[in-house]
């Protein structure tokens, strides 16, 4: 919303301090976004008077002035202008000043000139040059008295600042001058007044107030249909007016608030928005067929071209302004071509309806538009003010255009309503705010935004009117918000008194993500978080039903393929390494009206040197499969404790107690420039249930007796499959089983490897002599042999092949 | 180069100990049991019986003796460290080469602004609590007092999924959460006051990618509800929470504002924390950063969760810790926020 500051000070009565005001409405709910100053290009002009004006001697076309700028000299200025003469006042830019529109529409610094031989020192501006209008005949005559020399901006009420205010969607009161004017009304302890309008009577109107659905004014029939829709219609038709170019103040006043001027008909509706958020509409009387005006739902498939001059098709939930022949507007929205109110308009109807919010707002967003219009009318407006737009905006056509008001304007208003009375507790404000509100600052807060107070607190509460441009004042908690803003919220204390514990518990699996990525980390991973939609990935993918774009169509159902991604955009910088993580939530379809299932996951990615690269040589492996195996089961470990490590199909899968596949470990393809390592990467369930803290389990107090057995495998035989059955057979004395080598080579026969497993045998009460454990490892040698094939490689215990 | 010490006894030990300096191996090591073994030393057992003598004599016999025990210390010490080639390790070696280092990782820093913000409320009695990302209309919007077809609706660009309503519940359109709110809703539901938790989590608009914009950003939330709690509360604990989130000094500043969850609703600023007041580009010459919005619960909210809202109040806020990681490390464009480029995950994954 922008606003003009001069409006604002015509409103108070006084000059205002456009940093102050902005800082005041800030504080008080409507950030101001910008200050922006308005024509500082004419900051270097004066008033210039003309003392003298003389034929130029070597032009007919040229005259030469004798300028009084305020200084001592007269200056020579050549002049064109066929309307300079001498004792006015013109805009003057003296030699070495800038004017904003010059040559070419360029801004132009002014110098000392020879025009046919006579000397030129400054230049009479016309409002182009300045940039405040089109007009290029003459130049601009001030009606100013004001002394030579001083300062245009000064002499002229051009000098404005626009002031940019956020106001949030619950204040459609402050989408108006008088509105932010109330405000600061309250806020500088001043009154406020409508300014009022140059050369306008003071209409003194009693509307034709009809509870029913149907009038008449003039010769224009009206009928609203549909009473939801259009709760209250005013209308007034004017006679005779002569539309044109709009005085120069109300141009000012639009402009200054990035308006433009169109016709005084067109702009007194625009003003008397901008100043009362009354929304109003301005129809060309005579192209009105019937003459009609009837407000009733659109029919389905009827087309409208609006002032825009966007065709547009309607629907039967739209509800539309139409004729006795067709539709002519769109209620709340947009006005149509047909009926738009032209230089040649001599009878003007005017409008100033209230139109159901979410009426609009659909209507509007059906057709894909909004107006300054439907966003005031969705806002919800003041229902019981229509009568004073109407008047005010009678008052400037007949000011600016003249002409007669036909009949007094009708107001429709089938089911008259008063604005909403609340009732408001001086002990629910201490409970809400925290600190007692005297009685007498809540009356003046509430006076203060427009609010009656009918009745003092004897029973402990109060009867407050609220005013109708306040929609968002419904129920006591409303009250008490105003109470709070006016008081000041930073008048509040703020020391932190005493409070109970929340009775909720930490969310489990918050704690366990921390863990697990705390592990990730430690492992040398980088955290990311991404965007969690992609293609479709499979059945069971969820689609959205405005996607962003058709990449992103699809929640995804899998971490890893975006990783996979990063990890390409890493090589396309040239980054060899690459170890990424994430945590992050993703879904499969349920079914139909259900939440599709929704989980947590850890997903992680790593390529490149298993350390960094050191000068003496280390850390030039690169990752391989044993990383991607380790990493996997600490993973699991720490992010589904009860699944297990399994292999599948060339690659490892985590299955949990259920024998579900809840995790897949696995090299990885991508698209790789050729100096890149293998690529590994693995993803996982995120098992949300507490987690057991691990049990302490008393240390031995007996030393352990350990041996090496390098056995021959042959193809076919795992060294799981061997540590099992080692495991089985051991008993209770085989405390741990371990690989300490793979080895084969050319001196083993075709199809076997010899692997070596260290064996610590311990038992918990006693020291194992050699003759128990040899005991023991004769029956695990015996029992490989007779269940696996598995012989020991040569005869001693020694390492495996090296 | 031994003084005499005065005392026939001490100065044959003197002797001895200066002689370990030439000992190695086995000999060095009869050598330590024989003075300074932990029974027999010679010199051990006369630091025992030094109590016996004389205090005068103890005085001077006393610190001599202590003197050739600390002497063969030391001489130990340094045998010992040779031995073990302390020193042949650092021999011509050029100290200035690049030390060897092991990979580190990090977390994301939204997590590290994430896990300090909880950190700071778990201090004052709130305990982390989490809900879903696809929610219902239900959740995210009416329980919260968003009025259907509402302008308010247009501070919340939502995306929708492309799935039937949740049969069995009120307006039960799917959609991906716009605010951590809704798990306000469950927690409310879930168990009664004193109800006192923060919510992170991600939350999602049908919002184009931009410097400052991503259609998925994480928010935080906190929800205190219980008897007795006002408007000076929700102050005292949110000025709190900034001065030990920023500093103890950081001026804050509550304005106004509108949410449909909360009312009175506010928004906090801090005092610009690159140009601390002054005016500078990022707070737009205003001197202030707006860092969370919040509010005391509405009523509507409350009754919504079936809860006595004549009885019970609360407040709550909201923030965006994607926004506070961009202001703390300086990062200027959300995207390398959610891109995993390792160059700059390395660059302010360093712990400060």
């Amino acid at each position: 919303m922008n606003l003009s500051l001069r409006w604002l000070e015509a409103f108070l009565r006084r000059e205002l301090d456009p940093r102050d005001v902005a800082e005041r409405l800030t504080m008080l709910g409507a950030p101001v976004d910008a200050v922006e100053p308005l024509h500082t290009d004419l900051a270097e002009l004066v008033v210039g008077l003309v003392e003298e004006v003389r034929q130029h001697p070597n032009a007919d076309r040229l005259r030469v002035c004798l300028v009084n700028d305020g200084t001592a000299e007269r200056l020579h200025v050549v002049c064109g202008a066929p309307n300079v003469a001498a004792g006015k006042r013109y805009p003057f830019a003296r030699v070495g000043s800038s004017v904003p529109h010059g040559k070419g529409g360029a801004p132009t610094r002014i110098e000392r000139a020879k025009l046919r031989g006579e000397v030129s020192e400054g230049m009479l501006c016309s409002a182009r040059e300045l940039g405040l209008g089109q007009e290029h005949d003459g130049i601009l005559e001030l009606t100013t008295d004001a002394a030579p020399g001083t300062p245009l901006l000064e002499a002229l009420p051009l000098s404005d600042h626009r002031l940019v205010v956020d106001v949030t969607p619950n204040r459609p009161d402050l989408l108006c001058h008088k509105g932010v004017a109330r405000e600061l009304s309250a806020s500088y302890a001043v009154p406020f007044r409508l300014p009022s309008i140059p050369g306008a009577e003071s209409l003194d109107l009693p509307p034709e107030r009809r509870a029913t659905t149907t009038g008449k004014v003039g010769q224009v029939a009206v009928t609203i249909e549909d009473s939801v829709a259009c709760p209250r219609f005013h209308a007034a038709l004017i006679r005779g007016t002569r539309v044109g170019a709009s005085p120069g103040w109300l141009r000012t006043r639009l402009e200054a608030v990035g308006v433009r001027s169109i016709n005084n008909v067109v702009d007194a509706t625009n003003y008397v928005m901008l100043e009362l958020n009354q929304p109003m509409h301005a129809y060309d009387a005579a192209t009105l067929r019937g003459p009609a005006l009837v407000v009733r739902r659109a029919h389905a498939g009827e087309r409208l071209v609006t002032l825009d001059d966007e065709q547009r098709t309607l629907d039967a939930e739209m509800v539309a302004i139409a004729d006795a022949a067709g539709v002519i507007g769109l209620a709340g929205v947009m006005g149509g071509a047909t009926t738009e109110v032209t230089l040649e308009t001599r009878d003007v109807l005017l409008e100033a309806a209230y139109w159901d919010p979410p009426r609009v707002r659909r209507t509007r967003r059906a057709l894909g538009m909004s107006t300054e219009a439907s966003y005031r009318f969705e806002r919800t407006i003041d229902r019981w003010a229509g009568g004073d737009a109407m008047r005010r905006c009678i008052e400037l056509v007949l000011a600016t255009g003249g002409g007669e008001l036909a009949d007094p304007p009708l107001d429709l208003w089938p089911e008259p309503s008063h604005p909403p009375r609340i009732f408001l507790r001086p002990a629910r404000v201490a409970q809400v705010l925290g600190v007692e509100v005297p009685w007498n600052a809540i009356e003046r807060y509430l006076v203060a935004v427009g609010a009656t107070v009918v009745s003092k607190p004897d029973d402990g509460r109060i009867a407050v009117d609220v005013p109708g441009w306040r929609p968002d004042l419904v129920r006591e908690i409303d009250l008490i918000e105003e109470i709070a803003r006016l008081h000041g919220y930073d008048t509040f204390p703020s020391d932190l008194r005493p409070f109970r514990m929340g009775s909720l518990p930490e969310a489990p699996e918050e704690i366990a993500a921390a863990a697990v990525r705390r592990g990730m980390v430690e492992q040398g991973l980088y955290e990311v978080s991404r965007l969690p939609l992609g293609p479709a990935d499979g059945d069971g993918s969820v689609r959205l039903r405005n996607p962003l774009s058709a990449d992103d169509a699809w929640l995804r159902r899998r971490l890893l393929p975006g990783l996979l991604r990063l990890v390409e955009g890493n090589w396309a910088n040239h980054v060899e390494d690459v170890r990424l993580f994430e945590i992050g939530t993703a879904w499969s379809g349920g079914g139909p009206g259900e939440r599709p299932r929704e989980e947590r996951r850890l997903a992680a990615v790593f390529t490149g040197h298993r350390a960094p690269p050191h000068w003496t040589g280390t850390g030039q492996e690169r990752f391989d499969l044993w990383d991607l195996k380790g990493r996997f089961e600490a993973a699991v470990a720490l992010a589904i404790p009860a699944a297990v490590v399994q292999v599948e199909r060339s690659a490892w899968v985590a299955r949990d107690a259920e024998g579900r596949i809840v995790g897949e470990a696995a090299p990885l393809a991508a698209d790789a420039p050729p100096w890149a390592a293998p690529l590994f990467g693995f993803e996982l369930l995120l098992d949300p249930s507490p987690r057991r803290p691990p049990q302490f389990i008393p240390l031995p107090a007996t030393p352990a007796s350990e041996r090496v057995l390098a056995l021959l495998l042959p193809d076919g035989v795992t060294a799981s499959g061997v540590s099992e059955l080692l495991r089985r057979v051991g008993g209770a004395l085989l405390e741990r089983v371990e690989v300490e080598s793979d080895y084969r080579g050319p001196e083993l026969p075709a199809g076997v490897r010899s692997v070596a497993f260290r064996l610590v045998f311990r038992a918990p009460d006693r020291t194992l002599r050699d003759a128990e454990v040899d005991q023991a490892e004769t029956r695990l040698l015996a029992a490989l042999e007779d269940e696996l094939g598995v012989r020991r490689r040569g005869a001693g215990a020694a390492r495996g092949g090296e | 180069m031994s003084q005499t010490t005065g005392y026939v006894d001490l100065d044959s030990l003197a002797e001895r100990v200066e002689r370990l300096a030439t000992l190695e191996g086995k000999e060095l090591e009869a050598e330590e049991i024989a003075l300074l073994g932990r029974k027999s030393g010679l010199i051990t057992t006369k630091l025992k019986s030094l109590a016996k003598l004389p205090l005068e004599e103890r005085r001077s016999y006393g610190a001599r003796l202590n003197e050739l025990r600390v002497k063969a210390d030391s001489i130990l010490v340094q045998k010992r460290a040779a031995a073990t080639g302390v020193d042949a390790l650092l021999v011509g070696a050029d100290l200035t080469m690049p030390g060897r280092h092991r990979w580190v990782g990090a977390e994301h820093p939204v997590t590290r602004v994430v896990d300090e913000i909880v950190e700071i409320f778990r201090g004052i009695g709130f305990t982390v609590a989490v809900g879903p990302e696809v929610e219902t209309e239900w959740y995210n919007f009416l329980a919260l007092n968003f009025p259907p077809d509402h302008p308010a609706m247009d501070m919340h660009d939502t995306l929708y999924l492309d799935a039937p309503p949740v049969e069995g519940e009120p307006a039960g359109r799917l959609l991906l959460r716009t605010h951590t709110s809704p798990v306000q809703i469950r927690a409310l539901m879930q168990s009664p006051p004193p109800v006192r938790v923060v919510i992170p989590g991600m939350v999602y608009r049908n919002d184009e990618f931009d410097p400052s914009h991503s259609p998925a950003f994480s928010q935080i939330e906190g929800l205190a509800v219980d008897e007795g709690i006002s408007f000076v509360d929700l102050k005292a604990t949110l000025i709190h929470f900034a001065h030990r989130f920023f500093g103890p000094t950081t001026k804050t500043r509550f304005r106004p504002s509108f949410f449909p969850f909360t009312e009175p609703s506010a928004e906090m600023d801090v005092e610009c924390q690159l140009c601390h007041g002054g005016g500078c580009p990022a707070c737009k010459g205003t001197g202030w950063m707006e860092i969370l919005g919040c509010g005391m619960v509405h009523p509507a909210v409350l009754e919504n969760c079936s809860l006595d809202s004549e009885r019970y109040t609360g407040w709550a806020f909201g923030m965006g810790p994607h926004r506070i990681a961009m202001l703390r490390y300086g990062i200027p464009d959300i995207r390398l926020l959610l891109e995993g480029d390792m160059r700059f995950l390395e660059q302010v994954g360093r712990q400060a």
